[in-house]
């Protein structure tokens, strides 16, 4: 082992080796719980740990490039790590730490694939993320890509005894190898005519201008339906909830983020010559899917699928960052493009976190109650005070407050677009800054939908009377999310650390590293400008304020206390039905977006003895585009049914037709 | 960090918490003088916040921890908040951590806990109030941040101390673009502070509240900490009014406890105005709708957007 790992490179590689392997070892005894939960994930964790220790060091060595012996003759693999990969390594490897020992703890026997084969699924997944953040040529890259896609889909599909479930899988697999065509078309491009396919060359093309631009365009069509931009975003919705609740963390922590970083490899890396209008298209399409997740997030009656819906909404805001750090760099304000690529990797790692602990949350929460629809959940804190104060950190900082994580990335991008009117191009300048006021308007929905889920979740009155028999998360699944926790709150509390640590990441994109002259409780990433936020002082004041109040209270009045009814003004016969649902929270957001919804509603008549009222509310997207798509691609191909006649003999006589045709063309 | 700048500290934080209630019974009066009742006197918030700690506190069965926080959290968020909105000087230590965006988040945690309590007994009415409270926040708070930067932009900062600084001595002139974020943010102001026409602060009529529904199940020192905290929020927002659009008579770097002291009965005298300003509003508009809510605050958010827009034109 010792002569494998003498660089981080080889290191790396021999920790996806190892995560591959201990997926085959899962093989060995399939249907053992103890083999794969209790001895496996927990080992696959360690390894995601290492992991993060070995990209945290990558971050700080030279850029380091390999030809490995594997692959086609005349094909091999080219791999390199630098800083960009290293970041996201090291997210990759802090965040599947976490969800697998909380997936040790978490899988249990029932039906759907046997324990084994998801330890197979689920270590080949984590090793093909790790290896597209390793490629250093299209065909490595093309096959890790679609390895995770693979992977990814026969998770999703754990349960498929359910039709409901192979749908979110096939329209998952169906747009996944959309955005993988896209991608592969893309590196085509970029080739340059060089027909080398590794990153070098790629690096090393020049392309006129409009096949510039065609690359970046395939690049954001194939990386943004990975990401779940608007108009991909459909499977989104639809895979991350079928999923077991760790995958669905795994997907909207770890595997999106795979998308940023093939959009910022592509375009800070890859693609010369840049035009100024690149940055646009992201910047467009990440805000008004940002604004659109969000507030589809707000209306969802299910808790997994309101957090995909968040997850579209945040990696929204990551590819606007994205547009952001483009435009300010074709303007040439190098400094600017820095602070929105901050902006944007700190989201990442924010958003990774968080989503993934808030995913195990409610994998916990569906364990112990079987139940996935907010309409019968409430009350779980006073039975699972463990997960609902873990959740909780989750959802403040996924609303964005400080002093947690979500706010920082937040703080960052808003600065990011005060400077938007600088940009030298007329008009532009006057609409950029209004980006500022969708990104606003989107987090402000995201502290709403925050509200709304950890609300009727864990809080009120249980809305099931088999919810008093709900338990606690087991100790391996603690330890899963308070690992996470932990990882929220030291991106809250140590924001100036970890920019100094994204500098490499910065120098290597062309951008110029922020000044770290303030001291170290201190962020002001701005350099020439007085702004500044250090969230320890923040959180420090509140706490002593609150000491402070309850000191004095204990004090100087008498701490008499009396538990009693509920008195919900005088009103006796309070039931747990008569709580806010989850249909009635997203009730104003229905009203005040209603252009964006179709509504199908059952209002119940005044004379109904056994009333019932429903909504559903679906996305427009489906009846405006894919429905004609698939309508169109059906009549495309019952066109040519004809031909399909189903007699021997007419087959016969096409294979015939064939070849004549041939022997013709050939003489 | 000097005595001085730990002296205005101090006693902003000092005279926020103390004259919040003072401010709230100054405009209960004037409102009282506008409908032509009889004006209960400006100390009537002191004594019903004594009364309220001396009581019993109360607490539904269902409660949990988080319901008992929360008083606590608010308050503080409401104290920091004080802390850094340059009312009275500009030499604020604490205001290096916190910026006007942090400001915004940092009400919006308030909001947010606030909300979360009130779902935590799991009546109809503090989920209803939550709800609602919720919808109105979402609204308000990216008009809110608008205006903020407009303000950013006029003085290439986010930290209100150099906002406000720069604000205040610029040449006199009429800035187009703070007109228009100014009545922006004075319908947030009246939004945020369940203050007519969103919300109407004098009655308990179940159908319409907002604030009050989610301090039903309060009682004794937490209704007591709400209450002191909700009047400290009106304070602030207040406050951060001056600051933005007054910001004349804030005592500067430069200045020394000479003009600290001068700028305690300017603020005062802001108050005054501001308070019996805002009386003036509530008297002469309805209630509206709770669905009508969006149609004011989206008003609001255009207004602040437009703002932008004319400060991006203009340059003003």
């Amino acid at each position: 082992m010792i002569p494998l790992i003498h660089s981080p490179l080889s290191a790396c590689l021999t920790l996806l080796a190892a995560w591959g392997l201990l997926g085959l070892a899962g093989l060995l005894r399939p249907r053992s719980l103890r083999l794969a939960g209790r001895t496996l994930f927990p080992l696959g964790a360690l390894c995601g740990v290492a992991l993060a220790l070995v990209a945290l060091l990558a971050l700080f060595s030279p850029v380091e490039q390999r030809t490995l012996l594997l692959g086609l003759p005349d094909l091999p693999m080219h791999m390199r790590l630098d800083p960009l990969a290293s970041v996201f390594l090291f997210l990759l490897g802090i965040v599947s730490a976490g969800i697998s020992v909380f997936a040790a703890g978490y899988f249990r026997r029932g039906p759907g694939t046997p324990p084994g084969l998801l330890c197979l699924q689920y270590h080949l997944f984590l090793a093909s993320m790790g290896l597209v953040l390793l490629a250093d040529d299209a065909y490595t890259f093309m096959v890790a890509w679609e390895v995770m896609a693979l992977s990814s889909y026969f998770l999703v599909t754990t349960q498929h005894a359910l039709a409901e479930i192979r749908r979110a899988g096939f329209i998952y697999l169906l747009i996944a190898h959309l955005g993988a065509t896209c991608v592969l078309l893309s590196f085509g491009v970029m080739q340059g005519g060089s027909w080398q396919f590794t990153f070098d060359a790629m690096r090393a093309a020049h392309l006129t201008a409009p096949w510039a631009s065609a690359a970046f365009l395939l690049a954001l069509a194939g990386f943004g339906a990975k990401a779940g931009l608007a108009p991909l975003h459909v499977w989104l919705p639809e895979a991350h909830p079928a999923a077991p609740s760790p995958v669905s963390a795994l997907m909207s922590g770890v595997m999106l983020k795979t998308a940023v970083y093939g959009m910022l490899r592509v375009s800070f890396d890859l693609l010369g010559h840049p035009q100024w209008w690149w940055g646009l298209v992201p910047l467009a399409l990440g805000l008004f899917t940002a604004l659109f997740g969000a507030v589809f997030a707000a209306v969802q009656t299910d808790m997994k699928r309101l957090l995909a819906w968040s997850s579209i909404e945040n990696l929204g805001i990551i590819f606007g960052a994205l547009g952001l750090a483009l435009v300010f760099r074709e303007s040439g304000m190098l400094a600017l493009a820095s602070l929105a690529l901050i902006a944007l990797l700190y989201h990442s790692l924010n958003h990774a976190c968080i989503k993934s602990l808030l995913f195990l949350g409610t994998g916990a929460v569906l364990h112990s109650t079987g139940e996935r629809s907010l309409g019968r959940l409430g009350g779980l804190i006073h039975r699972m005070p463990w997960v609902a104060w873990l959740t909780l950190i989750g959802a403040l900082a996924l609303s964005g407050l400080p002093p947690l994580n979500g706010f920082i990335s937040e703080w960052l991008l808003l600065q990011a677009f005060l400077f938007a009117h600088e940009v030298p191009r007329p008009f532009v300048n006057m609409l950029l800054p209004l980006g500022a006021a969708l990104l606003a308007l989107a987090a402000a929905l995201a502290a709403y939908v925050m509200v709304k889920f950890f609300g009727v979740t864990f809080l009120g009155q249980p809305r099931e009377a088999a919810l008093a028999r709900a338990r606690d998360a087991g100790i391996l699944e603690r330890i899963g999310l308070v690992w996470l926790a932990l990882a929220c709150l030291a991106l809250a509390l140590l924001p100036t650390q970890i920019i100094t640590a994204l500098r490499p990441v910065l120098m290597e994109l062309g951008g110029v590293a922020v000044s770290g002259t303030s001291p170290w409780w201190l962020l002001a990433p701005v350099p020439g400008r007085q702004v500044s936020y250090a969230p320890l002082v923040f959180l420090l004041v509140i706490v002593m304020t609150v000491l402070v109040t309850a000191l004095a209270m204990r004090l100087f009045y008498h701490h008499r206390t009396r538990l009693a009814r509920a008195w919900d003004c005088g009103f006796g016969a309070l039931t747990a039905r008569m709580q806010d649902t989850a249909e009635g929270f997203g009730q104003p957001i229905r009203h005040i977006f209603s252009s964006f919804f179709m509504m199908t509603r059952e209002l119940p008549s005044p004379f109904d003895r056994s009333p019932h009222y429903r909504v559903v509310v679906h996305d427009r997207i489906w009846q405006t585009l894919y429905l004609p798509l698939t309508s169109v691609v059906q009549r495309a191909t019952d066109s040519v049914a004809w031909l399909q006649r189903g007699r021997i003999a007419a087959y016969l006589l096409y294979s015939f037709v064939t070849l004549v045709v041939l022997l013709a063309l050939m003489l | 960090m000097t005595p001085m700048a730990l002296i205005t500290q101090l006693l902003q934080i000092v005279s926020a918490l103390a004259a919040a209630p003072l401010f709230i019974g100054w405009v209960n009066q004037c409102r009282a003088w506008l409908g032509n009742r009889s004006a209960p006197s400006v100390w009537l918030p002191y004594r019903s916040l004594r009364k309220l700690f001396h009581k019993e506190a109360v607490i539904a069965e269902g409660a949990s921890p988080l319901f008992r926080v929360t008083p606590y959290v608010v308050f503080g968020a409401m104290t920091l908040a004080a802390a850094i909105i340059p009312s009275m000087g500009t030499r604020l230590p604490l205001t290096l951590a916190a910026d006007a965006i942090a400001l915004v988040g940092l009400l919006a945690t308030a909001r947010v806990f606030q909300s979360l309590a009130a779902i935590d007994i799991g009546t109809a009415f503090g989920t209803l109030g939550a709800r609602r409270e919720m919808m109105v926040g979402f609204l308000a708070e990216p008009a809110l941040l608008m205006v903020i930067f407009v303000a950013s932009l006029i003085s290439a900062t986010t930290a209100l101390p150099a906002i406000a600084e720069s604000l205040a001595t610029r040449s006199f002139g009429l800035y187009p673009s703070l007109a228009f974020t100014a009545v922006a943010f004075t319908m947030v102001l009246l939004a945020e502070n369940a203050r007519i026409p969103i919300d109407n602060p004098a009655t308990h009529l179940e159908l319409t509240m907002i604030h009050e529904a989610q301090l039903l199940e309060y009682s004794a020192r937490h209704l007591a900490l709400m209450e002191w905290a909700a009047a400290l929020k009106l304070f602030n927002y207040a406050c951060i009014g001056f600051a933005l659009f007054v910001p004349w008579g804030v005592s500067t770097r430069a200045g020394g406890p000479a003009a600290l002291f001068a700028s305690i009965p300017l603020l005062a005298l802001k108050l005054m105005v501001a308070g019996a300003a805002l009386a003036v509003i509530e008297t002469v508009s309805a209630k509206l709708r709770v669905f009508r809510a969006p149609e004011f605050l989206g008003f609001a958010f255009v207004f602040a957007v437009l703002g932008l827009l004319v400060h991006l034109l203009l340059g003003a």
